[in-house]
């Protein structure tokens, strides 16, 4: 018989849990996991802590409460008898109306600069370096009183509109551009008015369908249908039609200068330009960076073989170029959506009442609420951020490689 | 071991926060100079000069009481603060009072945890336009931009007074007092609110006052006063003892110019006891027996305060109204020192 020697027993020792690699990683992951919560707790505390000290609770309810304040933009109806929280909702609303507005028009901007400045025509791509350069090179909330300071000084003041004065409307007097800011035609939706907005809306969903038809004709049989033409005739042709059949119900309201300002129409605030464009221009600046590196990180080879199978460079540039360059191009553009929308908080400048100055600025001042209303605050655009790059990431996941 | 000193620091730490709120006296006396909070810049109130001093009515307060405090007038950091701002800044411990413009109300005294120490100026919301409109009344004013302070009484004010008076306008709101004047002055909006004071005071500092009116309507009661943090008595003591030294100076005619010599006594028993040749008010408060002297000598009594900045002889040239003294008809009435 062999003897057998049992294995060493292993004794744990603590010393182990710092010098031996098997436990290291775990003790520096639990130690940290305790500070963290130490840290929390500590946090928490002191709040809980100071907010005693003060004498003051943790309550809600003022939400519930009479505003008391006026609201200049509201989307929807709002008084001065209106509660905190129905302000608060005007705010977050407008806040998502200069989101919006600034990440299309930032896009728009964005590509165009970012395709220009890789153009081959020198002035061209030099004037976009300029804009690029100069717009993300200097804070955005000089821009935005910048040029809330151009419109509000280059601009008439209603009084000039009267008569004698020195300004006049615009195209044939249904636009006027003054210091407190653009009043447009509004359209009036009379009665049956929401058939020619059900007939546009399926015209919408015709153009889609014939795309889609279009693309499989072409991959059938190679035969190409003409998209553009039978596109921009079904996005316009079926709406006007319906608008003659249904007896003209959908009428404009021109601005007219009553009183102290211009009456009816729509009255696009100086604050609301002024925040959309510098958001815009600024944001857009650093997209149209994006949008070159994208374009730039698509292998020369691509176009040249694309050009060597006999493609045009516009359709070399949208059926090869781009496609390629979306993939590099979606992920880093979500995060520029994501600040601009954050950035629009910067609207008090020019005293635009978005969700920071309702909730986070006269409400927290005229209620005492600082902690709650900033909590509510940050829950919102931690909300609104999760929600934009949630739907960029469904986007993003549509364009991108996808092996079989 | 070291995660029990970490916790025990923390611990420290978190008590030396909560007792803060204490004992501001001493914290002030500890840091060598008193914070004030102001505000951004109106001229009269609070305004920093040609060489960068604060000077005004309101920082005139604050001057009183850094006197009475250190017997140092200039031992003052000011904190310039807006309307939004405000607040916080105090109720943070950021500054020690606030001698703003600001409205003492039930809601900031009560729910917002503060102590309104006196009222040193009683004002009035009204309404300034430019001549060139012809309007005569604010009831006039239906459909009008009205720029206006944001997070201050006067916003409340005005949407009430409006919604009283069934009459529409546009709010402009705007953070300071400086930015108004800008939009104002571009006609980007046809009136500017806030308290009467203020409105004159922005007024004195247009290139043409002429050319710009306030106003008959006052629509508002704004008592504005300095005040302070709630849960320190003491402190809210001496701030308001100031006050009413400075105010009660005028009624007994003390003024910077006599004081040298009534501080040798003299036959009032009250003004002696203000001086402190009698009896131990400063004491009392935690101060010196001169505290009050102090306080008159830093920039005169209530009366020589209001004349020097925003007096009749001023740019700004407020009368003293409702702000004279009760054996004036006004209501100035200090309770007495005794």
């Amino acid at each position: 018989m062999t003897t057998m020697s049992d294995p060493p027993r292993e004794s744990f020792r603590l010393s182990q849990l710092i010098y031996d690699t098997r436990y290291r990683s775990l003790t520096i992951q639990v130690v940290a996991t305790i500070l963290l919560a130490v840290m929390i707790f500590w946090l928490i505390n002191n709040t809980v802590q100071n907010l005693a000290a003060l004498g003051k609770d943790f309550d809600f309810g003022f939400l519930g409460q009479r505003a008391g304040y006026d609201i200049n933009q509201r989307l929807l109806e709002y008084s001065s008898a209106s509660t905190h929280g129905k302000a608060a909702l005007i705010g977050i609303l407008n806040t998502l109306l200069v989101a919006f507005l600034g990440c299309i028009l930032a896009t728009v901007l964005g590509v165009i600069a970012g395709v220009l400045r890789l153009s081959s025509n020198w002035v061209v791509a030099r004037l976009m370096a300029v804009y690029v350069e100069g717009f993300r090179n200097v804070p955005l909330l000089l821009w935005i009183i910048a040029i809330f300071a151009v419109m509000t000084e280059s601009t008439p003041s209603p009084r000039d509109f009267r008569e004698g004065g020195s300004a006049s409307m615009m195209l044939g007097d249904t636009l006027a551009v003054t210091n407190r800011g653009v009043y447009v035609p509004m359209p009036v939706w009379g009665p049956g008015s929401w058939v020619v907005v059900v007939v546009f809306l399926l015209s919408l969903v015709g153009i889609f369908a014939y795309r889609r038809l279009a693309r499989k004709r072409q991959e059938a049989t190679g035969q190409i249908l003409p998209v553009f033409r039978v596109s921009l005739a079904l996005f316009f042709l079926p709406a006007i039609l319906a608008y003659f059949v249904m007896g003209g119900p959908v009428s404009l309201n021109y601005p007219e200068l009553g009183g102290f300002n211009f009456d009816g129409g729509l009255h696009l605030r100086n604050s609301l330009i002024a925040l959309w464009l510098a958001l815009s221009l600024y944001t857009g600046a650093f997209i149209a960076e994006i949008v070159r590196g994208g374009i730039l990180s698509v292998s020369k080879g691509q176009t040249e073989a694309s050009f060597a199978l006999g493609l045009r460079p516009n359709r070399t540039m949208n059926l090869v170029v781009l496609p390629q360059a979306m993939r590099v191009i979606v992920p880093p553009l979500i995060s520029q959506y994501l600040n601009l929308t954050k950035n629009s908080s910067l609207a008090i400048a020019v005293g635009y009442m978005d969700a920071r100055s309702t909730l986070g600025g006269i409400t927290i001042n005229q209620t005492g609420r600082e902690l709650e209303g900033m909590l509510l605050l940050g829950a919102f655009y931690l909300v609104l951020s999760l929600a934009i790059s949630g739907v960029m990431n469904i986007y993003n996941a549509s364009i991108k490689l996808k092996e079989r | 071991m070291t995660k029990k000193i970490i916790l025990g620091a923390l611990a420290v730490a978190g008590l030396s926060a909560g007792a803060a709120a204490a004992a501001t006296l001493d914290d002030v006396k500890a840091r060598g100079n008193l914070n004030c909070g102001v505000t951004t810049g109106l001229t009269g109130f609070a305004a920093p000069d040609a060489n960068g001093v604060w000077e005004g009515f309101d920082v005139g307060v604050c001057r009183a009481v850094a006197a009475a405090v250190f017997g140092d007038p200039m031992a003052v950091e000011f904190t310039p603060t807006t309307g939004q701002t405000r607040f916080t800044a105090l109720s943070s411990g950021e500054i020690d009072m606030l001698a703003r413009n600001t409205t003492w109300t039930f809601t900031r005294d009560v729910d917002l945890k503060f102590e309104f120490t006196g009222v040193n100026y009683y004002d009035g919301q009204g309404f300034m336009v430019p001549k060139a409109l012809g309007v005569s009344s604010a009831k006039d004013l239906d459909g009008a931009t009205v720029c206006i302070q944001t997070g201050t009484t006067t916003e409340l004010n005005l949407a009430d007074y409006f919604r009283a008076n069934n009459i529409s306008y546009e709010p402009v709101p705007i953070e300071t007092n400086a930015e108004a004047q800008q939009q104002y002055l571009a006609n980007a909006c046809d009136v500017y609110t806030t308290d009467a004071s203020g409105l004159a005071a922005t007024r004195a500092t247009f290139e043409n006052p002429g050319d710009h009116v306030v106003l008959p309507e006052i629509i508002s009661k704004e008592p504005l006063g300095p005040l302070v943090r709630h849960g320190d008595s003491e402190w809210g003591d001496i701030v308001r003892w100031t006050l009413n030294a400075l105010i009660v100076a005028e009624e007994l005619g003390v003024t910077s110019a006599n004081i040298d010599e009534l501080v040798a006594g003299t036959n009032n028993p009250e003004i002696n006891r203000l001086l402190g040749t009698e009896g131990e008010l400063g004491p009392m408060l935690g101060l010196e027996t001169d505290w009050a002297v102090n306080a008159i000598k830093a920039g005169g009594n209530y009366g020589e305060l209001f004349e020097k900045n925003i007096g009749e002889n001023t740019p700004i040239g407020l009368s003293r109204g409702l702000n004279a003294q009760w054996t004036d008809g006004g209501l100035l009435y200090a309770p007495p020192f005794r």
